[in-house]
């Protein structure tokens, strides 16, 4: 990188051994995030410019216009109250179904533990559309095709194994002598796990919840193959659908996905250091 | 959850002050009791089991049946797919289409992979010096990501436009190219142009993982290797690469599972078009099965694809067994 050379010239002075703020390197930072988020800017700037329609956009908005969002809004509220409806649910089943399994497979020592975690793994090796392909005709079997619960259910799978791997690296880091001491006191297993192991895994219960949520939000796939009316529509199907039948109006295309991008982007400002460890620990454990 | 909640009680132990047992008594009662405790802690395990078996196992089954039966339209209403032995394999590996959508994926998997993975590890490296801000933009660089792949599609669909886009116009403006580039429309550039894309979706996944892999390299390497008077360039190549080779390893392969499989990114940006010349693997299935309704058709595509990323998941396992245990 360019900027190597601003970091050559290290001067120590006797009382400060921290070398001199690098704003070379900050600079070439801030340029390469420039890059990066451009296609992010480029989405706001155009939702704000709804009467371009099929002109050029201007590179900043001359006038700012929330007619693309009024349009947005009408068009995909439902549809993003949808969206998180389903989400909500499918972080509630995947936390209910991997905590406790985390937990067994951290702390029990059973001797299926091991097949168990190596089948999380062999999950990821399943392509999602595989997935719908077989689902969709046991869902109609069942009738959860067109159902909110049929959708939290297929979203769930989606942070499932994820959350188990996370949360049992953190859970079998839990000093067995605390469960025990629990259990002594007379609590039984099930209220050891509640009351003690619980609030001691918060932070990777968070990190899982999040990452469960992000999924389900950003499902696309799902909502295409589990669905056939428009009774459950989540933003992401949409908008599929949006720039199908509204390819002149961009404007509210593009409101919409900024909408559809908020929660990504709310969850990255309050919740960085949980994702960055979510990314990491689940990925690399 | 009713199960965990009944055989936790079951496994409560017995009344102590029950009377003096008889020794053989408490032997059968021992045994009752572990029985018992290996009941409970499954009741821990198995919802979760049950569900990964239902979700992941049965669909992998029963794609494997399907993939030997006649689906047509009205299979839905009579319930009707009758074996055909291997007339859908038969049908799929004719139709020329599939051929195209295997070269397709392997071209898009390899040109995504080394763009998002060479990116990342140059931003990895650059990101691992100290300098001011750098936490704040490190993580506000995980937000392509983060996105959803449908609204990033949606995006550079926008950004792509071969007559109102803004990339042509900047070019234009610089001087390169006549501003008029087909990115999505012309089948010979669509392809280049959705590797170029989920490129700019897999850097931040890149980056952070290979910029923790980088933070667990010993410092003192590299104060040894600047005593030697090591240039850069050789540190990197003796030290950095080599200690950060298990990480490079997950990167890629995780990397591989989750772009052979490519379906939102690509119906977003092009719908598999333009004549087919972005169609691949994952967007024949959903194809077959879904727009035309020929679930067999699809689930043949289906089962080759699984079978890609399972020799993959092989080599993932192979990787992980040194450190991973």
């Amino acid at each position: 990188m360019a900027t190597h050379t601003t970091a050559v010239p290290l001067r120590k002075s006797p009382q400060h051994n921290r070398p001199r703020p690098r704003w070379g390197a900050a600079v070439a930072g801030v340029l390469i995030l420039g890059v990066m988020l451009f296609p992010l800017y480029w989405m706001l700037n155009t939702a704000l410019q709804p009467d371009s329609g099929l002109l050029e956009v201007s590179p900043v908005p001359e006038s700012v216009d929330f007619s693309g969002f009024r349009k947005a809004f009408t068009d995909q509220g439902g549809n993003l109250l949808t969206s998180l409806a389903v989400a909500l649910g499918a972080v509630t089943i995947c936390l209910a179904i991997a905590a406790p399994c985390a937990y067994g497979l951290a702390q029990f020592k059973l001797r299926a533990a091991k097949y168990i975690l190596f089948g999380t793994l062999i999950t990821q090796m399943v392509p999602g559309i595989v997935i719908a392909n077989a689902l969709y005709s046991a869902y109609v079997d069942l009738g959860l095709v067109n159902s909110y619960f049929g959708l939290m259910l297929a979203d769930a799978s989606l942070g499932i194994p994820f959350a188990i791997v996370l949360m049992r690296a953190f859970m079998t880091s839990i000093p067995s002598e605390v469960i025990e001491a629990a259990q002594v006191d007379g609590a039984g297993r099930l209220r050891t796990f509640v009351q003690v192991v619980l609030p001691m895994s918060r932070n990777a219960l968070i990190t899982s919840g999040l990452f469960a949520f992000l999924f389900a939000w950003s499902d696309f796939m799902f909502a295409l193959t589990l669905n056939t009316t428009d009774d459950v529509k989540p933003v992401t199907l949409g908008i599929y659908q949006y720039i199908g039948a509204h390819v002149g109006d961009w404007g509210a295309v593009m409101a919409a996905s900024v909408l559809s991008a908020i929660p990504a982007a709310i969850l990255l400002v309050l919740a960085q250091k949980y994702i960055a460890a979510g990314i990491t620990g689940g990925s690399v454990k | 959850m009713s199960t965990t909640t009944a055989s936790a009680s079951a496994a409560r132990p017995a009344d102590p002050k029950a009377a003096q047992p008889h020794s053989d008594e408490l032997r059968r009662r021992n045994s009752r009791n572990r029985r018992n405790r290996r009941l409970g802690q499954w009741g821990f395990i198995a919802p979760a089991v049950a569900f990964m078996l239902l979700f992941f196992g049965y669909p992998l089954v029963r794609n494997i049946v399907m993939s030997f039966q006649d689906y047509s339209p009205s299979t839905f209403f009579n319930g009707e797919a009758p074996f055909n032995g291997l007339d859908n394999w038969r049908a799929v590996f004719e139709d020329g289409l599939f051929g195209q959508a295997l070269w397709h994926t392997l071209v898009f998997t390899a040109g995504s992979l080394l763009g998002q993975f060479c990116i990342g590890l140059a931003l990895a490296v650059f990101f691992s010096r100290k300098f001011p801000l750098n936490g704040v933009l490190r993580s506000l660089i995980l937000l392509p990501w983060l996105v959803p792949m449908v609204v990033s599609g949606v995006v550079w669909r926008r950004i792509l436009d071969q007559d109102t886009g803004v990339l042509n116009s900047f070019l234009h403006t610089i001087g390169l190219g006549d501003g008029s580039s087909p990115w999505l429309t012309s089948p010979s550039m669509a392809l280049f142009s959705v590797i170029m894309v989920n490129i700019w979706i897999g850097i931040p996944f890149n980056m952070v993982i290979l910029y923790g892999g980088l933070q667990e390299i010993p410092r003192e390497l590299y104060e040894a290797a600047s005593l030697d008077g090591a240039s850069a360039w050789r540190t990197f190549r003796s030290i950095t690469l080599p200690m950060l080779r298990p990480v490079i390893t997950v990167v890629l392969v995780l990397g591989f599972m989750s772009t052979v499989k490519i379906l939102d990114l690509i119906l977003a940006l092009t719908d598999g078009g333009p004549a087919d010349a972005t169609q691949t693997l994952g967007t024949l299935t959903y194809q077959q099965s879904f727009v035309e309704l020929d679930f067999g058709a699809g689930a043949v595509v289906g089962n080759i694809l699984i079978l890609i990323s399972a020799v993959f998941a092989v080599f993932y396992l192979r990787a992980n067994r040194p450190e991973g245990k």
